[in-house]
């Protein structure tokens, strides 16, 4: 399976934040290397790899978010148009005239509009069009005939294909975090070729971006030694300090920061160089924002470790990686899984 | 469908080179004759020599766009809109760039690292950037060049109720019209003028309306309409799916009265639903139409759409169809008077 495949239909696949059942089949099939796979109750899904030798094997959680931020119908309009809240974090001045698809009763496509320029006052278009104004047009007439496909509470997610930029350049949405799954995908991969002592299991969770909540509950379950978060970091791109960004085609940024094991940091520096293996540094100096700040306090607590895949333009339907960052991230997992063993993990709680 | 592959071809001011080869091979077989001008107009012609009225049916080859006047050290590229372009729609959209169709993204500052109120004011021009994917400006030199246009990438689609979604429609809609009608059988001159440059000032009809010399023209186009939430009624312009619109006044031309009567009337005999444009701005090749040598007599006749200048708009297959018939029965009303002369 080429990596490329996996992100593009990954990134083109549908599961808004809470509604990510949908993508369960298209993560099995792109894991064969799992032992076994699982859902949890809140859907997160659990691919295991088991270690070699007869035990006690050393747990390693891997977590990657499946879930998308996304958009919910929220009336109905006499005309037919629809209105729309967002499930996450969107910047309204990335959705006028954007295309979208409701997930109605089948998929319908849509546009965003909102009134056009020249009937805007004096004034109305040095401002951004505010989100309460913007409706989706599905292209139906009345309130009557938009309600035989259409139901208040029905998703809607960015329609939009990969592009193939320059190189190894790819856009489109929902590489936060889906990068991050065919991270875990490739790391499977690496760790089918090498012999590795831990128990490894790759979660593809949910509920991300609107609280983390898959990880905490899948954390619970899997009761890991170490828990690798895998998400996307902010890219360099026009406009941002450099201080605040990391670099595409350069490796995964490994964080440093209150929710980094200060061992496991060090370590996966040590697999990077040894390996030959490009990453930036990351300094995180807020905890927060991604599943490796719930991995980290669950049960006794787990010595976690957050690496960051760069993406430009995050949370935009243009999201942009490099898929060769994808397979370094996934590499560097895997040759820091094989070189753990029960004495570095029973290492990680003395301070 | 024809209207798909015009749409999703690709023609700036003055660069329309891909919707004239579309529209000239669609063409050739139907006509007597078809010409190319000094600025790229198409011309073509059925019936040069019959006797009769010279009739001319006008729609711009041209689309808006954005043309690349910059590439930074770091292989962005900086653009200018060629035609009018709200730089709010531009925001987190995808695009192809010049003749290799290089894609290429505008992209925006994530939201996780703005303040709340950077959201309130829109991205200017010159802040936003397309980016190929290049990592420096000698890869990005060899991929496009100073003067080429980034296009929209927008896909024809059937979407709702009987309308279409897909970039351009102002004008592919009126040359789709065009090439239709210019299949009908008449045996007066009939001549379709596929003009460029209208989105930058209305440059191309004038000039191709100085050759074709006609008694009459018909301008068919893609027009605004504003029949949205948080928009007055009186301020709609035009309504998708209430017929084609007929043009009483606009900014650059009044169409010729009495064939304005007729046409409503005619409508009105073959039972299609119409509608006036209820709008005084905005203008059309009809202006320069109007005024070429002593004058010609003009009507504009167009199909609403939605959120036009913008990477997608909307339009209703029934008022095209309605545009479409109303344009067939005016011309056999011509052929009917010519035959009884």
């Amino acid at each position: 399976m080429e990596i490329k495949q996996v992100l593009r239909s990954l990134s083109e696949a549908s599961g808004v934040s809470g509604y990510e059942h949908g993508l369960n089949s298209l993560v099995q099939e792109n894991c064969p290397w799992a032992d076994e796979i699982k859902t949890d109750k809140l859907g997160n899904v659990i691919m295991l790899k088991k270690g070699q030798g007869s035990g006690p094997r050393p747990k390693v959680m891997l977590a990657g978010h499946m879930d998308e931020i996304g958009l919910i119908i929220t009336k109905i309009e006499k005309e037919g148009f629809l209105r729309f809240g967002t499930i996450g974090g969107f910047d309204q001045r990335v959705l006028l005239a954007q295309e979208v698809v409701v997930h109605g009763r089948k998929p319908l496509t849509g546009v965003i509009g909102a009134k056009p320029p020249h009937v805007q006052a004096a004034g109305e278009q040095s401002k951004a069009v505010s989100m309460e104004d913007l409706f989706i047009d599905v292209g139906f007439d009345s309130q009557a005939e938009a309600e035989e496909h259409v139901t208040v509470g029905d998703l809607v997610t960015m329609k939009r294909d990969v592009l193939d930029l320059q190189s190894s350049f790819m856009a489109g949405k929902s590489f936060d975090d889906r990068a991050g799954v065919a991270a875990i995908f490739e790391c499977f991969k690496v760790l089918a070729k090498v012999s590795h002592d831990a128990d490894v299991y790759g979660v593809a969770t949910v509920q991300e971006e609107v609280g983390l909540r898959g990880a905490i509950t899948s954390t619970y379950g899997i009761v890991p030694d170490i828990g690798i978060a895998i998400d996307v970091g902010f890219g360099d791109s026009p406009g941002l300090p450099e201080s605040d960004t990391i670099k595409l085609g350069q490796g995964p940024g490994i964080a440093i920061g209150p929710h980094v094991h200060p061992k496991l940091h060090t370590r996966m520096v040590e697999t990077a160089k040894e390996w030959n293996i490009s990453f930036s540094s990351d300094p995180s100096p807020y905890p927060g924002g991604t599943d490796a700040y719930a991995i980290q306090v669950a049960r006794a607590g787990v010595a976690t470790i957050l690496l960051s895949i760069p993406l430009r333009y995050m949370h935009t339907p243009i999201e942009t990686l490099d898929y060769e960052d994808v397979r370094r991230t996934g590499r560097l997992m895997a040759m820091f899984i094989a070189g753990l063993d029960n004495d570095f993990v029973e290492g990680l709680t003395c301070f | 469908m024809l209207l798909a592959r015009l749409t999703e071809a690709n023609g700036a001011p003055g660069q329309e080179g891909e919707v004239r080869d579309l529209i000239r091979a669609e063409l050739e077989a139907h006509v007597d004759e078809i010409k190319t001008d000094a600025l790229g107009n198409l011309i073509a012609i059925k019936n040069p020599d019959a006797p009769g009225p010279r009739v001319m049916l006008a729609a711009h080859m041209d689309e808006v766009a954005l043309m690349i006047v910059g590439i930074e050290s770091n292989g962005y590229l900086k653009f200018r809109p060629i035609g009018g372009v709200d730089p709010r729609v531009l925001v987190a959209k995808s695009v192809v760039v010049g003749a290799k169709k290089v894609p290429g993204v505008i992209g925006s500052k994530p939201i996780h690292l703005q303040k709340p109120a950077e959201r309130e004011r829109p991205f200017t021009i010159q802040e936003l950037l397309i980016d190929i994917g290049a990592k420096t400006k000698e890869e990005a030199e060899r991929l496009v060049k100073l003067g080429e246009c980034a296009y929209f990438t927008t896909k024809y689609e059937e979407i709702g109720n009987g309308k279409i979604k897909a970039k351009a429609l102002d004008d592919r809609v009126g040359c789709e019209l065009a090439i239709r009608l210019l299949q009908e059988d008449v045996s007066f001159p009939l001549i379709a003028a596929f003009t460029v440059q209208e989105e930058v000032g209305l440059r191309g009809a004038g000039v191709a309306t100085y050759q074709v010399k006609p008694d009459l023209a018909l301008v068919l186009e893609g027009t605004t309409a504003s029949d949205v939430p948080g928009t007055d009624e009186h301020k709609h312009a035009t309504t998708v799916g209430a017929g084609p619109c007929i043009t009483v006044i606009d900014r650059v031309s009044i169409p010729y009265p009495p064939l304005v009567q007729e046409l409503f009337a005619l409508a009105d005999e073959e039972g299609i639903k119409v509608q006036v444009r209820r709008n005084t701005a905005g203008g059309t090749d009809a202006g320069r139409i109007q005024m070429s040598e002593e004058g010609v007599k003009v009507a504009t006749i167009a199909v609403p759409c939605r959120y036009i200048h913008s990477p997608v708009s909307v339009m209703s297959k029934d008022d095209y169809e309605g545009a479409y018939k109303l344009v067939k029965s005016y011309l056999k009303r011509l052929q009917e008077r010519e035959a009884s002369n």
